[in-house]
């Protein structure tokens, strides 16, 4: 039951990726309300200057005190040297009885009559494409033009996470083992190259499993990319895989990866694993995890039965010393699931157990 | 300590790179540098000569290495008189290409600074010369347009005398903000590409913030954090006035009764400062250099690359400028005194603000905690139906706001619930008129990104992908230009070579004049331009990791009036 669960759970988290597109549904907001206000159609152009009256004042008869030198309205030669401070405070009171400020949403901005944004008059397409190669000369400019985009949206870099470094105590007797869990990416902001590697095996013991994946990353929307690739396991029997899958946070937060593996004995095994930081404090983090796999077919040389093959939820407590660098400790319980845990108990394997994991989560 | 076992790292590092004969800048290699003096001198005159190069700084518990323009972080404070001709030869010093942009000059488009779109750049050893007449007076900057270099120190005031004396003050400071981090700016890039939120040290927690489980659930669903203010914060900044961190002492005296204009410049590459002196009411005379009518307030937000003039009439005292980082992870400290020696004490940190669903682009249902409504939201916080067909809605846009509005009378994140005056876009109203021009032309532009990815540009289109599809304007073309917000983060948005008047309610001939402007989140911004300013400039947002990711392109004024340039 627990185990159904949990496969549900993990099955919601990855929901949302579907439904990442919201541009098929929901309506416009109610356009702009028309303007109602008596239009001043000289402010908006309607009319010639000529046809306007000077627009010195505004606003009613003056009030004494406004200071029409401050204003600007007389030439500065008109004007009696400024007394000191005190009249700039006279002045403003007399401005504050204005309030320009509730005028801000009465003004109307959608200037009517003028042509739209593609209406590009001709004069603006004459002239030089680069007004500066007319001055500089064409090679210089173009030298410095590539580098402008290069650095401005053009930038490439990379990142190295170590997600996982992890000893695993094996709290019901069994073996005590060691994890790792990696990636890597170098490119720009849509198109990326990832490394991925992920192993296991116990201490003292061989490595069990082990496999690293090479990856072509394309950002497919906002918060998703799409990614494809090839997997080769060394360990345990040397399989190569076609890996096609998404990466990336789903609503809520949760960093999601899921793939489908296609091995080069044509058996078909997908993943998913689906995380949330949930921060106590700034640096406290909590870290749920479920990892979950599935098979399309019985694959008797791994052991495994068609269905969901494998459920590992954990629980992790990180301390970011600094964001690059947090030891965690935490719980894990590792389950196969429905015929691959028949087939382990049919060998006399333990399905399941309960694993306290002491690590470091790293990132350069 | 420290600083000696980084030398020590920087030495072998140095070694082993000569050995394999990499390209290093010549700092790494571990020739010495000479240390960069806090604060600026000052330059006038008909030339003017400027050197960049490598230097170390240090401010408090911080130091590292800097580009500094001679010798100086900020460098010098060119002072030049309207009217004047001036000829500003730069020297580079660095072993990379450099620049300086005069930020809010009005000059011919070649000598603006912007490499690959006004010139080709200075190379390595190069020396280049800048030479305009001034048409202007008011309070600007000038900063490095190549790379990340403005990041490191490599940026100082200009302040332009007017032609006519200026009765309004006794006496002037420049009060220049900004920021220093002993991490390479290309570090700071990295990690923001690759390490989500990495320099956000108060994200909302299960333990901490005061907002309901369902408001929680709601962010989570749409993939956003209500704490995203700052990307870069002060866990790696530390905040300077005038090149002095907090515990550098900086003091701007004054004699009481004098009227002492401050000259605040914003020249951050990451930082929107709320800047307030407690007890002290400031008067706005100028925004972006340009005259508006006075505006008294007690506090306002300074968007990067922004500027206001303020005077203020200080009692006798001690008072603190205090420039708080719109995040509150820190705050630049000065002193404006009137007992030389005396240090003012600012008061402490406030609590950092968290997002509301207006900074999504949605309506204010104010403490509806997300009740009805809410239940299509997340259908709607992408739909694409709601931009026009120019705008790429692709891997780099998160979120289309579904309700943008205008937000010229937002005071900025933190400053709406103050229990003092701040300033308003809509407070700014121009002092002298402008010529009156009716709109021929009306465009809009998206202001789009994805904060994962931390993917940044205009219209859904990294500048990579525009460069050869500038936004082209005609000589003297009267363009209304309304900037929509799509992300939830301000956008300091900058055009080169103009100044644009802000649409915000004051009267058609008294739009205050700008060349930046703070589009709030979820929210819209406009103004008229005038394009008479011919050749090609500039156009970004002037959060330097933004444009660094792309969110920048060029802007082409045509033709050139008949006997001129090109």
């Amino acid at each position: 039951m627990i185990r159904a669960a949990l496969l549900a759970g993990s099955m919601l988290a990855t929901a949302p990726l579907a439904a990442q597109h919201h541009s098929a549904h929901g309506g416009k907001p109610a356009a702009q309300p028309a303007p109602e206000q008596e239009m001043d159609h000289c402010a908006i152009g309607h009319l010639p200057p000529e046809e306007c009256a000077p627009r010195e004042e505004p606003q009613p008869a003056p009030k004494p005190e406004i200071d029409h030198c401050a204003m600007g309205h007389l030439p500065p030669e008109k004007c009696p040297p400024k007394a000191g401070p005190e009249s700039v405070t006279e002045m403003d009171d007399g401005m504050a009885g204005m309030d320009h400020s509730s005028h801000g949403s009465m003004t109307d901005k959608s200037a009517p009559g003028a042509a739209a944004e593609e209406a590009v008059p001709a004069r603006a397409l004459e002239g030089p494409r680069h007004a500066a190669d007319a001055i500089w000369g064409r090679e210089a400019m173009e030298l410095s033009r590539e580098q402008l985009a290069r650095e401005n949206g053009g930038m490439t870099t990379g990142m190295v996470l170590i997600e996982r470094l992890e000893a695993r105590i094996a709290t019901d007797g069994g073996e005590h083992g060691y994890l790792w869990d990696v990636q890597g990416w170098y490119g720009g902001d849509i198109d990326r190259f990832v490394l991925k590697t992920e192993g296991e095996g116990g201490f003292g013991g061989e490595l069990e499993d082990a496999e690293i994946q090479a990856l072509y990353s394309r950002a497919i929307g906002p918060y998703f990319d799409l990614q494809a690739g090839v997997r080769f396991d060394p360990e345990p029997d040397s399989l190569t895989h076609l890996v096609l899958g998404v990466q990336g946070l789903a609503p809520y937060m949760f960093h999601v990866d899921g793939a489908l593996f296609l091995s080069d004995r044509g058996d078909l095994t997908a993943r998913i694993e689906a995380e949330y930081d949930q921060k106590i404090t700034q640096r406290l983090i909590l870290q749920p995890r479920i990892e979950a796999e599935f098979a399309a077919q019985d694959i008797p040389e791994r052991g495994i039965g068609a269905g969901i093959t494998k459920v590992e939820p954990g629980l992790r407590l990180r301390y970011e010393i600094v964001p690059e660098f947090a030891p965690y400790v935490g719980i894990e319980y590792e389950a196969k699931a429905g015929e691959t845990a028949d087939i382990a108990r049919a060998n006399g394997n333990d399905p399941d157990g309960l694993k306290a994991v002491i690590g470091l989560r790293v990132w350069f | 300590m420290v600083s000696f076992s980084r030398r020590n790292l920087i030495r072998s590092t140095a070694a082993l790179a000569a050995a394999s004969a990499l390209p290093m800048p010549g700092w790494a290699r571990g020739q010495s540098l000479t240390h960069a003096n806090n604060g600026f001198g000052e330059l006038s005159g008909d030339d003017i000569r400027l050197a960049i190069g490598n230097h170390h700084f240090m401010t408090g518990a911080r130091s590292g290495h800097a580009v500094a323009v001679n010798g100086t972080v900020p460098g010098p404070l060119v002072r030049l008189r309207e009217g004047q001709n001036v000829r500003l030869h730069v020297t580079n010093n660095l072993d990379e290409d450099s620049s300086i942009h005069w930020h809010g000059l009005l000059l011919p488009f070649q000598f603006d600074g912007v490499p690959g779109v006004s010139f080709p750049g200075i190379k390595p050893g190069e020396t280049f010369t800048y030479e305009f007449p001034v048409r202007q007076n008011g309070t600007y900057w000038w900063h490095s347009h190549s790379g990340l270099q403005e990041q490191a120190g490599h940026y100082g005031p200009i302040v332009i005398e007017s032609a006519d004396p200026d009765p309004r003050y006794d006496r002037d400071y420049v009060v220049l903000l900004s920021e220093f981090t002993p991490m390479h700016p290309h570090e700071i890039m990295r990690k923001l590409k690759v390490g989500e939120h990495y320099f956000q040290r108060d994200m909302l927690t299960a333990t901490e913030g005061d907002m309901s489980g369902e408001m929680r659930r709601m962010w989570g669903e749409m993939r956003m954090n209500p704490r995203d203010i700052s990307d870069v914060t002060g866990s790696t900044y530390t905040f300077l006035i005038n090149g002095h961190g907090p515990q550098d002492d900086l003091q701007l005296a004054f004699q009481p009764g004098e009227r002492v204009r401050l000259r605040v410049i914003n020249g951050s590459a990451m930082t929107f400062f709320n800047l307030r002196i407690p007890g002290v009411a400031m008067t706005v005379i100028q925004a972006d250099g340009q005259d508006v009518d006075p505006v008294e307030v007690d506090e306002f937000q300074i968007g990067v690359a922004e500027t206001y003039d303020v005077i203020v009439t200080p009692p006798d005292g001690s008072h603190a400028i205090v420039a708080e980082a719109m995040d509150r992870s820190g705050m630049g400290v000065a002193s404006l005194t009137s007992h030389k020696g005396h240090r003012a004490t600012p008061p402490p940190l406030r609590e950092i603000p968290t997002l509301t669903m207006v900074d999504m682009g949605m309506m204010d249902h104010s403490g509806m905690g997300g009740m009805e409504g809410m239940g299509g939201m997340d259908h709607s916080m992408r739909d694409k139906s709601l931009v026009p067909g120019d705008v790429e809605v692709g891997p780099g846009v998160d979120m289309i706001a579904p309700m943008p509005m205008d937000r010229m009378d937002f005071p900025g994140l933190g400053l709406d619930k103050v229990g003092h005056r701040v300033l308003r876009y809509t407070d700014l109203k121009a002092k002298r008129m402008n010529p009156h021009r009716t709109v021929e032309r009306k465009m809009e532009i998206h202001l789009t990104g994805n904060m994962e990815r931390y993917m940044w540009s205009f219209d859904g289109k990294k500048f990579t992908s525009v460069t050869d599809d500038p936004i082209r304007f005609g000589y003297d073309e009267r363009v209304r230009v309304k900037l929509v917000n799509q992300t939830m983060m301000a956008h300091p948005i900058h055009l080169h070579g103009h100044f644009f008047e802000l649409v915000n309610g004051a009267d058609h001939m008294h739009q205050p004049l700008k060349h930046t402007v703070i589009v709030q989140p979820g929210g819209t911004a406009t103004f008229d331009l005038t394009a008479n300013e011919p050749g090609d400039w500039a156009f970004h947002c002037h959060l330097l990791y933004h444009m660094h990711a792309g969110m920048m392109q060029v802007v082409t004024v045509r033709p050139f009036p008949e006997g001129e340039g090109a």
